[in-house]
Parts: structure tokens; C-alpha cells; sequence
């Protein structure tokens, strides 16, 4: 062996010694640092504020400094997104795996694979640009709102719904196609009675990863009616507020030391909730994997 | 001979498989119908310049674009060595048992929101930044170090991916020929995966110019070049959500859907290269 090479070795034996040390080192300072001022904040009123919890569950008492109105907020907006482009994304990704074929199978991937590329703030500025174009023609009054984050949030979660049911059927064993085949079976129902139901854990944790994706984006909803006081969100056109936004709105505009508490802890609220999101989609994708890697069947 | 109902669910698909290109050709329309009054004549003169103030009627994006590329590519020269690192690491240069515990770390950040990542770093950071140096923290620096950390797993899981597939089917070979694990990782699996680390490349930069967050919370949001790592720099993606929120006027509002067209034609060169480096693998 030449010196030459061993140097080699060396040099990327130190480079990745290094990256490996650092980026895990960096991850713990961030994760320790948010630990340390978030925990102090974690408590009922970190939610309710002054309210009494049952009173604001039950009866719909507002709430004024708690996270409870960003909350429901976000719950709002990720309900509405996920109903907007589950359907759509499954019935696409479906699409793609199954029924495209030649030129425009390929045109649509590309159109998917753009849609995935294009920044979100460019979503959150064609809702925008989608109610000033209303303002000039049918509705003078048009305002964002909720209904028009959750549209553009649905419109960014939508490329990862596609891509993971696409891979999900795709990557699913010949046979079963055979099998259904042989069974007489018409090329729907294989899709619809073997494939689908084959492929759901998958799908699935594509549909949780969009649901992560929509709870955590701030860009799309900082241009589409996100306001930083509009209390329980109560109608689909009204402002509302979120979880995301709250906590960007609290680093910028803090008011006293509770206030920034109250932020660092929202931080970890928002960090739990989208860590156990992903890794229950990971959990089942792994599922699906040995699922039809061992070959066991259904 | 297909039954009807099967039929009719086709094209239900169909429609719904539409909806990403008409989205794609909706969004490009909007941004070139509203900015059509800021592309001729004056106005875009005004718009190619290196000065934005409004209130003087100049519209110059220019700042916002340099600012957008060096943020960028910076934060690429930091994040995308360390990827490959990390990767190397997993796959031959570091211990087997340090391996799987590393990439759940990486695939842990993933799941970090963006805006918890600026939050911690407005706090902890950037004050770093402030007494360490002089300034106000906020700064190329502080944005360009947060990008880096945020685009890693984006870069990392995409080379993960290609060695793993070109090492599943290497494996044995490089053991019959007596390498070590390193010496399979630098003379088979790293050149096996040119394709991967363009494709991670792509993907890694087209996440960091279309972050909008990290500049907007850590980059200080001056509407000027920066001219040292120390400088407050703004962004197209930052400068977007900072005029929406402040101004009104129909010429700010062209200016910024110009902004709008910029940012999508480079996340289109990002795909048509991505779509490049796909097709020479088939």
C-alpha cells in the first residue's frame, strides 16, 4: 500500500471521526439548552393560563395566556389540511404506482418531485396571492383564514403523501399481483382488495409524516391569517392561532421573562408532539418493510 | 374488457394525480401574473438594482438574492462535508456499534420543528455570537450555523441510502478481496455512489434556499449584501414574509411575486439538475 492512499484513509477516518462527534454534540447543547429553560414552564397553566381546565374543556371558557387557543388552533389546521390532501394524495400516489404509464407518468412525477422542491413560503404566497385575486373579482371581502392555510398546507403536504403511497405499492412483492391474477381478479380489484390493504402500514406513515409536516410549518401559515391573539379559532374564514407561530411570535415580541418561558416551553410541547409523530410513522414503515422482506404473508 | 366502475375509478385517479400539475402551473401563473407590472420599462430597471427602499419607490431584490446564495451555499460548505462524514462513519470508517445510535440522532432531527431550532439558537447562539465578536448577533454567521444543522439529516439520508443499496450488493466482494472496511468504503463505495452525492447535493441546497424561518429569526434582515460572516444579510424567503406582514402598496407587492418567480425558477433548475442526475442512473 502506498503512503498516499493510508493518507487518505487517515484524513477521512479523522473527517468522519469529526462529523460524527459534532453533530451529535450540537444536537445534545440544543436539546439540553430547550430542556433547561422549557421544563420549568411545564405545567397546567402553561395551557389553561388562569382558566380552570374543565371550564375551558368542557364549556369553552376562553382562555387568555395559556397555549390552549394555539393549540386547538393547530388541531384545526391539521385536521383540515390532512382531510383536504389525504384523499387526494393516496388516490394519486395510487395512480402513479398502478395506472400511469409512458410520457405522462413521467410528466406527472416531475410535476410531484417540483411540487416537493418548491419552497413553502411560495405556498403561503399563493394563498395570498389567491385572496387578493378574489378581492378583485367576486369577493371584495375576502380575508386569509384558516380554510385558506389549511388549502396551502395541503398543498405542501401533498408531494409526500404521493411519494410514500407510490412506494409503498411499488415496492410491494410481484406475487401478489400473481396471486390475484390467477384468482381472476380485474386490475381494480387487485388494487383495491390486495394492494391497498398490503400496502397500508406505509401509507399510513406517509399520511403521519404530512400530519407532522402541516403541525410544524410556519412559513405557509405566516402569510395565509395566522395572528398572534384571535383566542379558539370559531369560524373556517376567521384568523386563528398556532402553535408554530406562537412560539416564533414569542422569540420576537417577549414581553417579560414568563413570556419567554412560556415560549421555550411551547417549543417542547411542539417538539414532543412532532418526535412521537415521526416516529410512529417509523415504526410502522419498519413494519411494512419486514412485513413483506421476511416474506410471511397477510 | 374493463367493467365500468373500474373505469370510473381511473379517472377519479386521474383527476386527483392532476391536481399536483395543475398546483404546480397555478402557482408559477399567479407569480408571473402578479409581477407582470414590475417587468418592464422602469420598473424593472428599478427591480434589478441593489437598493430596496420603498418609500423612495426602489424595489431592487438584488440584496435579497445575493443574500439567499451565500446564505445557502455556505451553509452547504459547512453542512455537506460533515453529511459525508457522518455517513463514512456509518458505513465503515467509524465502529459498527456507533453506527445505528448515529443515525437515529440524524433521523431524530428531522423531526425537529424549524421553529425550535431558531428559537434555541436566538437564545443560546446568538448572544454567543454577540459577545464573542461585536455586532448585534444577528448575523450570516448565526443564520448560515442553524442551516447547516438544519439541512444534515436532509443530506445525510440520501447518501445513507445510495451506500446502502451499493454496499448490500459489495459486500462479499470486498471481503474476498481482502479489503478493510475503510478501503472498501474509499475505493468501492464512494465512487459507486457519484449519482447519490450529486442527487444529496441538490436536495441539501434546494432545502436551504427555500428555508424561510432560520433567516428570518437569525440573519438580522438588513436589506443590503452582506459584506463579512458578521453582517446582518436578508433573504428572498425571509424578505417575502417580512413585506407581506408590513406593507401594502401594489408595486412592494409586485416586487415581492418577482421575488416569488425567482425563488421558483431555482427550485426548478434544483429538479431539472435532480431530474438529470436520476436519468444518467437509468
Amino acid at each position: 500500500m502506498t503512503n498516499g492512499a493510508s493518507f487518505t484513509e487517515k484524513a477521512v477516518c479523522i473527517l468522519s471521526w469529526g462529523a460524527a462527534l459534532t453533530v451529535p454534540a450540537v444536537l445534545c447543547t440544543l436539546m439540553g439548552f430547550l430542556l433547561w429553560r422549557g421544563v420549568p414552564g411545564w405545567s397546567l397553566a402553561l395551557i389553561f393560563g388562569d382558566t380552570a381546565p374543565l371550564n375551558a374543556l368542557l364549556r369553552g371558557a376562553p382562555v387568555f395566556d395559556g397555549l390552549w387557543p394555539a393549540c386547538l388552533g393547530t388541531l384545526a389546521l391539521v385536521a383540515l389540511a390532512a382531510g383536504i390532501a389525504v384523499p387526494i394524495g393516496i388516490a394519486s400516489g395510487v395512480y402513479l404506482a398502478e395506472y400511469a404509464r409512458g410520457r405522462s407518468r413521467q410528466v406527472f412525477s416531475f410535476c410531484v418531485d417540483l411540487l416537493a422542491g418548491i419552497p413553502s413560503i411560495l405556498m403561503g404566497l399563493f394563498g395570498f396571492a389567491l385572496i387578493l385575486l378574489l378581492r378583485r373579482t367576486v369577493a371584495p371581502a375576502a380575508n386569509t383564514g384558516l380554510l385558506l392555510s389549511a388549502l396551502c398546507l395541503a398543498l405542501l403536504v401533498l408531494p409526500y403523501l404521493i411519494s410514500t403511497t407510490r412506494l409503498s405499492i411499488e415496492g410491494l412483492p410481484q406475487e401478489l399481483r400473481l396471486a390475484g391474477a390467477c384468482l381472476g381478479l380485474s386490475h381494480g380489484q387487485v388494487v383495491g382488495r390486495i394492494l391497498l390493504p398490503a400496502g397500508m402500514h406505509g401509507i399510513f406513515s406517509g399520511v403521519i409524516l404530512a400530519v407532522g409536516r402541516a403541525a410544524e410549518d410556519t412559513a405557509v401559515i405566516l402569510l395565509t391569517g395566522v395572528v398572534a391573539n384571535a383566542g379558539t379559532p370559531s369560524s373556517l374564514t376567521g384568523k386563528y392561532e398556532a402553535l408554530p407561530f406562537h412560539i416564533y411570535y414569542l422569540a420576537a415580541e417577549h414581553q417579560s421573562p414568563a413570556q419567554l418561558t412560556q415560549a421555550f416551553a411551547a417549543a417542547l410541547v411542539l417538539l414532543c408532539l412532532t418526535g412521537l409523530l415521526f416516529a410512529a410513522a417509523r415504526l410502522l414503515h419498519a413494519r411494512l418493510e419486514k412485513k413483506w422482506k421476511t416474506g410471511t404473508t397477510i | 374488457m374493463t367493467p365500468p366502475t373500474n373505469r370510473l375509478a381511473e379517472r377519479l385517479l386521474f383527476c386527483a394525480t392532476a391536481v399536483s400539475a395543475v398546483t404546480v402551473l397555478a402557482i408559477f401563473g399567479f407569480l408571473l401574473w402578479f409581477s407582470l407590472p414590475v417587468f418592464h420599462g422602469e420598473a424593472l430597471a428599478s427591480l434589478l438594482s441593489w437598493q430596496w427602499r420603498p418609500l423612495r419607490g426602489e424595489f431592487g431584490i438584488l440584496p435579497m438574492l445575493a443574500g439567499s446564495l451565500c446564505l445557502s451555499v455556505s451553509a452547504m460548505l459547512l453542512a455537506y462535508p460533515l453529511a459525508l462524514g457522518i455517513c463514512c462513519f456509518v458505513h465503515g470508517a467509524g465502529p459498527v456499534r456507533a453506527a445505528r445510535p448515529l443515525v437515529i440522532a440524524v433521523r431524530f432531527m428531522t423531526s425537529v420543528p424549524t421553529v425550535v431550532y431558531g428559537l434555541v439558537s436566538v437564545f443560546l447562539l446568538v448572544p454567543l455570537i454577540r459577545n464573542a465578536f461585536s455586532g448585534s448577533g444577528f448575523s450570516w454567521l448565526a443564520a448560515g450555523l442553524v442551516l447547516a444543522v438544519l439541512i444534515i439529516p436532509t443530506i445525510v439520508l440520501v447518501i445513507d441510502g445510495q451506500f446502502r443499496q451499493v454496499q448490500s450488493g459489495l459486500g462479499l466482494t470486498g471481503v474476498a478481496l481482502g479489503l478493510a472496511p475503510i478501503q472498501q468504503l474509499l475505493r468501492l463505495t464512494v465512487p459507486l455512489s457519484a449519482r447519490g452525492l450529486g442527487v444529496a447535493a441538490a436536495l441539501g441546497f434546494g432545502r436551504a434556499i427555500g428555508d424561510t424561518l432560520i433567516p428570518l429569526m437569525l440573519a438580522g434582515n438588513a436589506a443590503r449584501p452582506p459584506h463579512s460572516l458578521l453582517d446582518p444579510m436578508r433573504t428572498l424567503t425571509s424578505h417575502i414574509a417580512l413585506v407581506v406582514a408590513t406593507d401594502s402598496q401594489s408595486l412592494v407587492y409586485g416586487s415581492l411575486f418577482a421575488c416569488g418567480v425567482v425563488l421558483f425558477l431555482i427550485s426548478l433548475l434544483v429538479n431539472l439538475a435532480l431530474r438529470g442526475l436520476r436519468a444518467g442512473h437509468d
